[in-house]
C-alpha cells in the first residue's frame, strides 16, 4: 500500500490528475460520463430520499407514486422529531461520556505506544509489534462475554463515565498504532538524534519534536476515532441500558421503536428522517472539512468508515 | 520479528537504557493486550465449555456446548448458511464494484474528488441512519421502489419482508457502504508507475489490455488485503440484520453475530455464546489463512518474487 517516503510525509495524492496524451474517442467519455452520474445518482439518492422524508407530512409519505420533492416542506419535523424523545440530553452523552474522552485517550496512548515501537530501538521490538497488528484480527466476540462478565462484575454497567467503552482507550488501538508508527518512520532519525546529543530526552523529543511534525497522522486518528464512537452503536447496547444514559445512535433507536412497532404513529418516518439527518450531517461536514485527512487516512491504512 | 533471534550478548549501558525506556513507552498496549485480550480470550475458552446465565454458578460441561450447536442446535446451520451466503456473494460483488468503480473513477474524467466523495460518504454516515433510511426506502408499500412500481401496476418487491429477498437486499446495502473501498483502490490503481502504461501503449495494447495485464497485477496485493479485512467484517456483521430485519423474517437474516448476540443478551446463555465465538474465531482464522495461501498463485509482489 502507500508507503510514503518524502520529506513531507502523509501526503496522498489528492486525486491528482492523469496527464493522459492517449485521445479518448468522445464515444468512450460519453460512456464514461454516463456511467458516472449513474453511479453517482444510485448513491446519493438515498441519502435524498431521507432529507426529502424529513421534509413531508404523513399524507406526502403515504403517497403513491413516491413525492419526490416535497412541496410544502415542513421543516418544523426536524425541531419535533427532536422533540420526540430526550435527544438534547443523547447528544451530551454522545459528545462528552464519549467521543470526546475515547478520542483523547486513543490519540495519547496510541502516540506514545507507536513512539516506542518506532523511534527506539531495543530488543523485541518487531516481536511485539507483529503481536499488535495481530490483535486487529481478532474478532471482538471472542473477548465479549469474559469482557462483559468482568464489568458487569465492576459494577460498570450503566457506568456514567461509559467505563467498559472509554477506559480500553487508555491502552492504544492496534489501528493507530500501526498507523502512527509507519508515520513515525517517515521522519528523519537525524532530528531526533540532534536532540538526544543536545541532551534532550526522549519524552521531551516525542513532545516537543516528533508531535508538531505529526499533526496530519494525528488528525487522522482524532477523526475516525471519533466517528468510529459517534456511530457505535453495539457498544453502547450491550453496556448501557438506562436512557437517560443512551448516546444519539441508541436514541435513534428507540425512538424507531417506539414509533414503529406497533404500527406507524403520527409522523413516524418524517420524524426519524429528519433526526438520522441530524446525526448524520455532522460527519458529512467532518468530511466535506477535512476531507484530505480522510482520504490519506484511508488509502494509507485501509480504515473503514 | 528478528530482532528476538539475535545472538545474546550482554547489552551496553545505553542499550540497556533504550530496552527499558522502549517497553515503558509500549507498556499501555502491552497491559491493555494482556487484561483485554490474552486473559479474556483463556477465560472465553473456559466459559465456552460451561453453563453459564449470570444466576447459577458457572457449572463446567466439557464440549457440550460445541457438540449440542453441531448437532442438535436448531438454528445453528441455518446461520451458518446464512452468514456463508451473505459473506461469499456479498464481499466478492462488494469488493469488484469498489474496484470497477475505482478504475472508472480513475479515468480522464473531469469532477473526480465530486464522484469520490458521493461514494464515499455513505460509508461514514452512522449506521443506525443507514438502517432506517433503507427500512422506509425498502418498505413494500410506500418506499421508493416499491411506490414508483405500485403506480406504474406492476408487481411490487418485498424486499425485506420476503425470506429470499432478505438477505440479497442486505447485499445491496452493504455495496452502498464500499466506499471505503473505492478510495483504497483507487489510491493503489494511482500509484501503478506511468511508465509501465506507456510501455504497454508503445507495445500496442488497448484500455483493456492495460486493465487486465498492467493495473490488476500490480494492484492485487491491495485486493487481497481488502478482500480479507471484507471477509473478516462481513463475517462479523449485527447492526444492519439486527435493525432492518432483527434476524427475520424467518430467520433468513440471522447471521452469526446476530444470533451470538441474541444467545448472550438476550437468552444470557454466555457459555454457548462463548463456544460460538471461538468457532467463529476458527472460521476467520482458516480463511484468512486459504486466502493467503491461494494469494502465491493470484498476487504479484513487485520485484520480490
Amino acid at each position: 500500500m502507500t508507503t510514503v517516503s518524502q520529506a513531507a510525509p502523509v501526503q496522498v495524492q489528492p486525486a491528482r490528475a492523469v496527464p493522459t496524451k492517449v485521445r479518448t474517442s468522445p464515444l468512450v467519455q460519453i460512456a464514461i460520463y454516463g456511467l458516472l452520474f449513474f453511479l453517482c445518482f444510485t448513491w446519493l439518492f438515498p441519502l435524498y430520499w431521507m432529507v426529502s422524508t424529513a421534509l413531508k407530512n404523513d399524507p406526502q409519505v403515504y403517497t403513491i407514486p413516491p413525492v419526490w420533492l416535497p412541496d410544502p416542506m415542513f421543516w418544523n419535523n426536524f425541531v419535533d422529531g427532536w422533540a420526540r424523545y430526550d435527544f438534547n440530553t443523547a447528544a451530551i452523552n454522545s459528545v462528552f461520556r464519549y467521543s470526546l474522552p475515547v478520542t483523547v485517550l486513543t490519540v495519547i496512548s496510541s502516540y506514545i505506544v507507536a513512539y516506542g515501537f518506532a523511534k527506539i530501538t531495543w530488543r523485541g521490538q518487531g516481536f511485539f509489534f507483529g503481536l499488535c497488528i495481530a490483535t486487529m484480527m481478532l474478532p471482538w466476540q471472542v473477548t465479549m462475554v469474559p469482557l462483559f462478565i468482568i464489568f458487569k462484575n465492576l459494577g460498570w454497567i450503566n457506568s456514567p463515565l461509559y467505563l467498559p467503552l472509554t477506559l480500553p482507550a487508555l491502552f492504544g488501538h492496534p489501528y493507530f498504532i500501526f498507523l502512527l508508527r509507519q508515520f513515525f518512520r517517515t521522519i528523519p532519525e537525524e532530528l531526533s538524534e540532534a536532540a538526544r546529543i543536545e541532551g534532550a530526552s526522549e519524552w521531551t523529543i516525542l513532545w516537543s519534536i516528533i508531535l508538531p511534525l505529526s499533526k496530519p497522522a494525528v488528525a487522522v486518528v482524532v477523526l475516525f476515532r471519533f466517528l468510529w464512537s459517534w456511530n457505535d452503536y453495539l457498544g453502547p447496547l450491550i453496556y448501557l441500558n438506562k436512557d437517560d444514559l443512551y448516546p444519539l445512535a441508541l436514541g435513534i433507536w428507540r425512538l424507531q421503536r417506539t414509533a414503529t412497532s406497533t404500527g406507524n404513529t403520527a409522523l413516524a418516518y418524517p420524524h426519524l428522517m429528519a433526526v438520522s439527518t441530524i446525526v448524520a450531517l455532522p460527519v458529512i461536514i467532518a468530511f466535506i472539512l477535512a476531507q484530505r485527512t480522510f482520504i490519506e487516512g484511508i488509502s494509507l491504512t485501509g480504515l473503514k468508515g | 520479528m528478528a530482532a528476538t533471534t539475535v545472538p545474546r550478548r550482554s547489552m551496553t549501558r545505553s542499550e540497556r537504557h533504550n530496552q527499558i525506556l522502549g517497553l515503558l513507552f509500549i507498556s499501555p498496549w502491552l497491559i491493555g493486550f494482556l487484561f483485554l485480550a490474552v486473559i479474556p480470550l483463556l477465560a472465553s475458552i473456559y466459559y465456552s465449555m460451561t453453563n453459564y446465565d449470570f444466576i447459577r454458578e458457572a457449572q463446567f460441561i466439557g464440549l457440550t456446548n460445541y457438540r449440542r450447536l453441531f448437532t442438535i442446535d436448531p438454528d445453528f446451520w441455518k446461520v451458518m448458511y446464512n452468514t456463508f451466503y451473505y459473506v461469499l456473494i456479498g464481499v466478492p460483488i462488494g469488493a469488484g464494484m469498489a474496484f470497477l468503480i475505482a478504475n472508472l473513477l480513475n479515468s480522464d474524467v473531469k469532477g473526480r474528488v465530486i464522484y469520490r466523495s458521493i461514494i464515499y460518504i455513505p460509508s461514514i454516515v452512522p449506521a443506525v441512519c443507514t438502517a432506517m433510511v433503507w427500512l422506509f426506502l425498502l418498505n413494500t408499500q410506500y418506499g421508493a421502489i416499491n411506490g414508483t412500481l405500485k403506480s406504474l401496476e406492476w408487481p411490487t418487491i418485498p424486499f425485506l419482508s420476503n425470506p429470499d429477498m432478505s438477505k440479497p437486499s442486505l447485499i445491496i446495502i452493504y455495496i452502498w457502504t464500499q466506499g471505503a473501498a473505492v478510495v483504497i483502490f483507487l489510491a493503489a490503481i494511482q500509484d501503478v508507475p506511468r511508465s509501465l502504461y506507456e510501455a504497454a501503449t508503445v507495445d500496442g495494447a488497448n484500455a483493456w489490455h492495460k486493465f487486465w495485464n498492467v493495473t490488476v497485477p500490480l494492484t492485487t496485493p491491495v485486493i487481497l488485503f481488502n478482500l480479507i479485512m471484507g471477509f473478516i467484517t462481513a463475517f462479523q456483521e449485527f447492526t444492519l440484520p439486527w435493525l432492518l430485519t432483527s434476524g427475520g423474517p424467518m430467520k433468513s437474516t440471522e447471521f452469526y453475530v446476530v444470533n451470538l448476540y441474541r444467545n448472550a443478551f438476550v437468552q444470557l446463555s454466555m457459555g454457548k455464546a462463548s463456544a460460538m465465538a471461538w468457532i467463529l474465531f476458527l472460521i476467520i482464522i482458516v480463511f484468512s489463512l486459504v486466502l493467503f495461501a491461494t494469494s502465491a498463485r493470484w498476487v504479484y509482489y513487485g520485484g520480490e518474487k
